[in-house]
């Protein structure tokens, strides 16, 4: 049955490729250091397994020292002019968006067909192996449509790869912390505290305190998922539905949804705040979070008055 | 004070909010407050360490996306993004904030019908919206400076994530819908996904108003 294992390993020589490249690299003003970051990941995909939870721990803390000393840095990966570039799109037109469906396409069709096919694919990894499947096809595709040196998928992967960075391990860190928060007891802590904020009937207040801290608890985890059971079990429930026979439905869809304007500004989720700015080489960090959050403050306003029009009704 | 838990484990939360605020590095400030809360919930260090790495291993599935790296740089290699700016460049109806609103309009329908993985920032934000909405917003206005480019760039980005974040939620079997059901039926409360999924639906028709409205408006100022 192939499921995540695989993907996982694909993903260590996909990553192992990368760091030979970069040890590779004689113009790679951090050679070493950027070889030895791409290394790691490539060695917790691989034999992470293996490796025990105080192991992983020392992996991770010494992923992020070398991203703190500069690693993985830029370097010269080979990869086309852009005279080249441009040549190639005059003379290919309209037909290189075609490869570019492939991914999707191939996630859909395995998504819908892989449950109906036998124990080929583990349900529940359908859409990361689906993911993983469109990514292999679209590649070999492109090599033999086009005909780049054999080394080309490694170098234009590492050519993303360093432009994302550091930035790369964020998310995979970042739920890692949700975990730790977890361990911690953080989540009860907040929910204990949470309605101390309300006074004493008011309802107005009671839906602010509860929109107001799914979004600022969604701002500090980077995840309304993490934010939803400690907001609705400390104050959308007890206050809300049962203090004050609000709709269950209405406070919990509609509560989630405010969290997620709190998802627009956090720094914290990095997978759709940070990585993006990284991905489009926007010198300001925080700039994508700078062009959404008044989107995100008007559409929390209006979260809010839906709660407090609608969910008393 | 009685009844209320220890604060210690907050400090966690306050070094997050610290070190963003100061724009340390954010690996640095991850782990930071790993080490706040874990050493204020009791834990020793040797414990934090190893809390933090079985979690770094069991969450290696949210890194798995980057496989689409290679392929998207060959497709960049074989000038796909000068392709999307050249075909943009020809269609003067083809607006920064046209280009975005179909973008987002479209993000959220194939989201709401669960469609969520058909684009992303590495998939088609990056090859394809960005360097689209740039063409456009440098056709439109020849001395478009630096920074211009970056906000265009920047909120194809956030029309992305705007898209997705209030068009999933319609969708009965995605995993936030399954979390609120789930969190309801604890406490006793049985409720349905498509019950949750319609109060979904006036958010997405607001997002779609406000951010858009939002794209019109930066139109008229280029």
């Amino acid at each position: 049955m192939i499921g995540l294992t695989h993907l996982y390993a694909l993903a260590g020589v996909v990553f192992g490729g990368i760091a030979l490249a970069a040890l590779l690299d004689g113009q790679h003003p951090r050679r070493l250091r950027a070889a030895a970051f791409w290394a790691l990941i490539a060695t917790e995909f691989l034999i992470g397994d293996a490796l025990s939870d105080t192991g992983n721990g020392v992996l991770l803390l010494a992923l992020v020292a070398l991203a703190l000393l500069g690693a993985p840095g830029k370097g010269q990966p080979a990869t086309s002019t852009a005279a080249q570039r441009s040549a190639s799109a005059a003379r290919h037109g309209n037909r290189l968006f075609l490869p570019a469906l492939i991914m999707p396409g191939v996630a859909l069709a395995g998504t819908f067909l892989f449950p109906h096919l036998g124990q080929i694919v583990d349900p529940k990894q359908v859409t990361l192996v689906s993911l993983g499947l469109g990514a292999m096809i679209a590649a070999a595709t492109l090599m033999i449509w086009l005909r780049p040196p054999l080394a080309a998928p490694v170098q234009e992967g590492r050519r993303l790869a360093e432009g994302v960075g550091w930035a790369m391990i964020l998310p995979q860190l970042l739920a890692s912390l949700g975990a730790l928060f977890a361990v911690a007891g953080v989540g009860e802590i907040v929910g204990a505290l949470a309605p101390l904020a309300i006074p004493e009937g008011s309802r107005i207040a009671a839906v602010l305190a509860f929109t107001g801290g799914m979004a600022i608890f969604t701002v500090m985890m980077g995840n309304a998922f993490a934010a939803f059971p400690v907001m609705m079990g400390g104050i959308g429930l007890p206050v809300l539905v049962l203090g004050l026979g609000g709709d269950p439905v209405v406070v919990g869809a509609v509560g989630m949804l405010a969290g997620f304007c709190g998802t627009l500004l956090s720094p914290m989720a990095a997978n759709f705040n940070i990585v993006p700015a990284a991905l489009l080489s926007l010198p300001d960090r925080y700039a994508v979070i700078r062009a959404q959050w008044p989107t995100a403050v008007i559409l929390w306003l209006f979260n809010t008055a839906m709660i407090w029009g609608f969910a008393f009704s | 004070m009685t009844g209320l838990p220890s604060l210690w484990p907050l400090i966690g939360i306050a070094v997050v909010v610290i070190g963003f605020a100061m724009r340390a590095n954010p690996l640095a400030v991850v782990v930071a407050a790993a080490f706040g809360s874990g050493l204020g919930a009791g834990l020793s260090v040797p414990e934090v360490v190893a809390a933090l790495g079985k979690a770094f291993h069991q969450n290696r599935y949210v890194s798995v996306p980057w496989l689409a790296l290679p392929v998207i740089g060959l497709m960049e290699r074989a000038g796909l993004q000068e392709q999307a700016a050249a075909l943009i460049s020809r269609s003067k109806a083809a607006t920064t904030s046209r280009i975005l609103l179909i973008y987002l309009g479209f993000r959220q329908l194939t989201s709401a019908l669960g469609l969520t993985q058909i684009a992303g920032h590495a998939q088609t934000v990056r090859p394809l919206l960005a360097p689209m909405a740039e063409a456009a917003a440098a056709r439109d206005n020849p001395a478009i400076s630096a920074d211009e480019r970056n906000t265009v760039k920047a909120m194809a980005a956030a029309t992305d994530n705007v898209g997705i974040f209030f068009g999933e939620d319609i969708f009965l079997a995605i995993a936030s819908i399954l979390l609120i059901k789930g969190f309801l039926e604890s406490a006793g409360i049985i409720v349905q996904p498509l019950q949750l999924s319609v109060w979904a639906i006036p958010t997405a028709i607001a997002a779609f108003a406000v951010h858009g409205g939002r794209l019109l408006r930066m139109g008229r100022k280029n």
